[in-house]
């Protein structure tokens, strides 16, 4: 495939569950420009899913269009991977979602894509519980069509060429929040340490994860004025948990004092431990959240780790009571009714 | 006074009704029960896009010959509704008759001196009878059921029969039905002169016919064509589809051990999310199809362009209605041809199939899943709101127990592991469909990335123009190769040789077969085609070469077929003679009979070349 980098492996590098190392998760070359905050979301990406032992072939990447849509080109490139239109994504994930519940499903959208073009697709994904963890590449930009505000901008932020953007943002993780997601975190490019653990736990909750990823775009957003740039970001990051996600059934060693950790079991019995940094936040309390992050920021900070978690959330499949094999493998025996139901159908009808 | 009409099991009756009045029961009542007596019939609900308040008709043509499409003019009115009082006993044709309401006395300027006029008091009899005010409204209807059965001679059984099996379960309903259709026969048998000249007699001509809705019949065969994922949003005359395709699946869909469902229906926020599911859907392997009309086709261009260009399968339900924008959103067109051919933007064709009643609804939704996933594309199933809404009394539906569900070129994880090379956009087979592969199959062959970009033929990134040409290129042969693979076009020879010959589409054909027998019997003898999908199949443009005179019958006012042959066979336009009806009511015998007639007295030539060869 043209994407794919040639593999040369060193002998002595670690291997996961699945005997894979990290190279394996890779994808093709970036093309995105030298120091984008998108490339290391992708590089975060891959490091989870080779921690988490994901086989490659089954994460199901989907996006939209922009510079954050392109990036599912740049890892996991034994996936299968899907652009679709702008703004659109969701509603394709959620199609795909529904003909096979067996695969992983990873979103991967910008903040034009989420936040304006696409605001009602990612409001109802989310709203319906689809299993995915949907991220968000959040630059306050639109990269691709080179530096207008997007509507994560903030209320007076400046652009590159010095425009004042005069709307008001919309805060994608209270909306997230409010359309009822099960998962709801934000991370930031420039911290990988908190971002994979949230990519991890993502990816495992069943039921519709979020992640709001700052990511400044250092092209149209890295500059004096803007509240998307590594600078703001860094000196305005309110973190308010860090967390490890620990497999099912491994030793978990506790290296924390209690009362500063807290353990939440997901669907698949692994374990994730939040280690309180910030504000003690009842991160299993939807209201509680919501009203941190208003406080917060009205504070001017900008409230990173895992905002909210429900582990016992259940998802689309569980709403519309499909069976357990995937719509996708089922034949004609279980599908076809036959000509003898037919004929009693057209009884019926005379 | 003219002479009265009187024919038997052949005429029109017309009910005008104000939406929300509880008519259509009684309605469907009255049709049935001469269906019941063994005489085929044909329904038309003709209704506004609100809920109460405005006008609402209801035709039902009687007709032994088995004639199943508008006639065109009324027979016999039963005229309901004050406010459309005077167009509507302006649409008897002479020697007709009028029933209608007599509790308060018209006068007689409202009334015509060439048609019989039936007055009945029927909201003196039903206040008399029933203390409810919902049920005297109600029952007003059964009471005019009962003095149409004496006016025709509809057997009272028959119509007993039928109110007992439509209030099985609920019996105390049956006693009042019976007894208000009772009063209205015995009020008619009374004071009028029956029976009329109408008449039905009990016949032998229904067979095993059944009477169902085009909806209804799509979303059979999306069942019986294995879909698993449907993807809508709501919008008139479409809906139904997708709630005929939820009670069917309810009932042979589930799992028997755990109740757990063989499908998924989601209702979306807006059509855009519907083709979207739809995509997600069957590039992951499963089949699924969303149901929609002209403003919801008009909002998945830019998906569908998707789904052309990176070869995902999906079956689009049209139900088409008047159009442009929200048009006339409860009356029938055929106006959305041009705008699925080539819908969405840059160089694109879609595979259009366009059935003619709820039986080739059925065939070909099933046909279609089968179609998109062997052609990996987009395709159409072309319905309209008359093939859709109304009842149509068609052939039973069959199935062949021996199919299987044809999933096209998918390599599985064998064909993997075996070393099967694979590159997606490559054309191994000549036919110019490629191979794909279901994500998840392969952990290390077999991934590609979808994508609307421009691609190699290996599915990289490509900007590379030849890379595109070679692509584009592919897809028009794949076009060819869909040309041999969608239902022929249906060609009847005239019983004399001719040179003259029409051609038409869908819910068009009822009415088209009457119109021949009309033309025939005043001497014009024509050949028809009736297509059956888009790409044309090759004999579409024999039958254009064979004939000196086209005519092209359709429901739109710009001759969208017309403008499709003349693009695709590269004809020049003055050959095909373009017959439009599009005022969204269903076309009838009357109009196509009336314009081809019209149009070949008119130029005389072509009469004369008919009449001597
Ligand atoms: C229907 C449609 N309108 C407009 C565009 C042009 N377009 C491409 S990417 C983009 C914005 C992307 O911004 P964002 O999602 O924030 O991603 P970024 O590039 O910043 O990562 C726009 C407007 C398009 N592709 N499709
Ligand atoms: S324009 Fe911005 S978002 Fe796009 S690749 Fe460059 S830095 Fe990244």
């Amino acid at each position: 495939m043209s994407y794919l980098k040639p593999k040369l492996h060193h002998p002595g590098l670690p291997t996961n569950a699945l005997g894979l190392t990290r190279f394996d998760y890779d994808g093709a070359v970036s093309t995105l420009c030298a120091g984008c905050g998108h490339d290391s979301i992708s590089a975060a990406i891959i490091q989870a899913c080779f921690e988490i032992d994901l086989p490659p072939h089954r994460l199901a990447k989907l996006s939209g269009i922009g510079c954050s849509s392109k990036t599912p080109t740049y890892f996991v490139g034994a996936s299968h991977g899907f652009n679709s239109v702008h703004g659109r994504m969701p509603s394709v994930l959620t199609g795909a979602n529904l003909a096979n519940r067996d695969l992983v499903y990873l979103g991967v959208s910008g903040d034009g894509d989420t936040a304006s073009i696409g605001l009602g697709q990612f409001v109802h994904a989310v709203r319906r519980g689809v299993n995915m963890l949907y991220i968000v590449e959040n630059n306050g930009v639109y990269g691709l069509t080179k530096g207008q505000f997007s509507a994560t901008a903030d209320q007076g932020s400046k652009s590159k060429r010095g425009a004042v953007n005069t709307d008001a943002p919309i805060d994608v993780v209270s909306l997230a929040l409010q359309a009822g997601a099960s998962f709801v975190a934000r991370g930031f490019s420039g911290d990988k340490s908190q971002l994979v653990p949230l990519i991890k736990a993502g990816l495992k909750h069943r039921g519709a994860a979020f992640i709001d990823c700052l990511s400044p775009c250092v092209a149209f957003n890295n500059h004096a004025g803007s509240t998307k740039s590594f600078d703001y970001v860094r000196d305005h990051n309110a973190a308010l948990n860090r967390l490890d996600v620990m497999p099912p059934r491994a030793q978990i060693t506790a290296d924390y004092a209690p009362g500063e950790a807290q353990d939440v079991t997901l669907h698949d019995g692994s374990t994730v431990i939040l280690r309180k940094v910030g504000a003690e936040h009842p991160v299993g309390d939807r209201v509680a959240a919501m009203n941190y992050l208003q406080e917060r920021q009205a504070e001017g900070e900008i409230v990173t780790g895992l905002i909210y978690l429900d582990p016992e959330a259940d998802d689309l499949h569980a709403h519309l009571g499909t069976v357990e094999t995937p719509l996708a493998h089922l034949g004609t025996g279980d599908l076809c009714p036959g000509s003898a139901a037919l004929e009693a159908i057209n009884a019926s009808l005379r | 006074m003219s002479q009265e009409l009187t024919r038997i099991n052949d005429f029109v009756v017309k009910f005008a009704n104000v939406n929300g009045s509880g008519s259509a029961s009684a309605n469907q009542l009255f049709a049935r029960s001469i269906l019941g007596m063994g005489v085929p019939i044909s329904t038309r609900n003709i209704f506004p896009s609100n809920i109460q308040g405005l006008p609402t008709w209801y035709e039902v043509r009687v007709s032994e010959a088995g004639y199943l499409g508008r006639r065109g003019g009324v027979d016999l009115m039963v005229a309901m509704n004050p406010q459309t009082w005077d167009k509507d006993v302006a649409s008897i044709d002479p020697g007709g008759y009028l029933l209608h309401d007599s509790t308060k006395p018209l006068p007689p300027s409202k009334f015509r001196e060439d048609i019989t006029v039936l007055g009945v008091p029927l909201t003196e009899i039903a206040n008399r009878a029933f203390a409810d005010p919902k049920q005297r409204q109600l029952f007003k209807n059964i009471i005019y059921l009962g003095v149409l059965s004496a006016l025709l001679d509809i057997e009272r059984g028959v119509i007993e029969d039928l109110i007992g099996k439509q209030y099985k379960g609920k019996d105390k309903l049956i006693a009042p039905n019976i007894q208000a259709l009772d009063l209205g026969r015995a009020y008619a048998l009374e004071h009028l002169d029956c029976p009329i000249g109408l008449r039905v007699r009990r016949a032998d001509a229904v067979g095993d016919r059944i009477f169902v809705e085009g909806n209804d019949a799509t979303a059979l065969g999306c069942v019986y064509g294995g879909a698993t994922v449907a993807a809508w949003y709501p919008i008139t005359p479409s809906t139904s589809v997708a709630e005929a395709f939820a009670k069917h699946c309810n009932r042979l869909r589930k799992d028997k051990e755990t109740g757990r469902n063989r499908f998924a229906i989601v209702q979306a926020e807006d059509e855009l999310a519907a083709i979207g599911m739809v995509i997600g859907a069957t590039w992951n392997g499963a089949r699924a199809f969303t149901a929609t009309s002209g403003p919801g086709i008009s909002l998945m261009q830019e998906f569908l362009g998707l789904a052309y260009f990176a070869e995902i399968p999906a079956v689009i339900v049209d139900v088409q209605r008047g159009g442009p924008s929200t048009g006339m959103p409860t009356r029938t067109q055929q106006s959305d041809l041009l705008a699925c051919a080539y819908a969405s933007h840059g160089d694109t064709k879609h595979v259009l199939l366009i059935p003619e009643d709820p039986r080739e609804c059925f065939e070909f939704a099933a046909r279609a899943l089968d179609l998109a996933d062997r052609l990996q594309t987009p395709v159409f199933l072309m319905s309209d709101l008359d093939i859709g809404m109304n009842h149509w009394l068609c052939e039973p539906l069959s199935w062949d127990d021996t199919r299987t569900l044809d999933r096209g070129k998918v390599l599985t994880f064998e064909e993997l592991e075996a070393g099967t090379p694979f590159g997606r956009y490559r054309d191994v087979d000549g036919d110019a469909i490629p191979y794909r592969v279901y994500p998840g199959t392969h952990p290390k062959r077999g991934a590609f990335f979808t994508r609307g970009t421009s691609k190699n033929a290996d599915a990289g990134y490509s900007e590379e123009g030849s890379d595109y040409v070679a692509n584009v290129d592919r897809l028009l042969r794949k076009f060819e190769t869909a040309r041999t693979l969608v239902p022929a076009p249906v060609i009847r020879q005239a019983a004399r040789p001719t040179r003259i010959g029409a051609i038409f589409y869908g819910s068009t054909a009822p009415a088209m077969g009457e119109a021949l027998d009309v033309l025939e019997a005043a001497g014009i003898h024509m050949d028809t085609m009736r297509v059956r999908a888009f790409p044309f199949h090759e004999d579409a443009f024999r039958f254009i070469a064979e004939h000196d005179t086209v005519f092209v019958v359709e429901q739109n006012r710009d001759a969208q077929l017309r403008t499709l042959l003349v693009n695709q066979g590269n004809i020049d336009p003055k050959r095909l003679i373009p017959v439009l009806h599009y005022d969204g009511t269903p076309i009838t015998a009357r109009f196509i009979a009336g314009e081809i007639s019209h149009r070949l007295a008119a130029s005389g030539d072509v009469a004369r070349k008919e009449l001597a060869s």
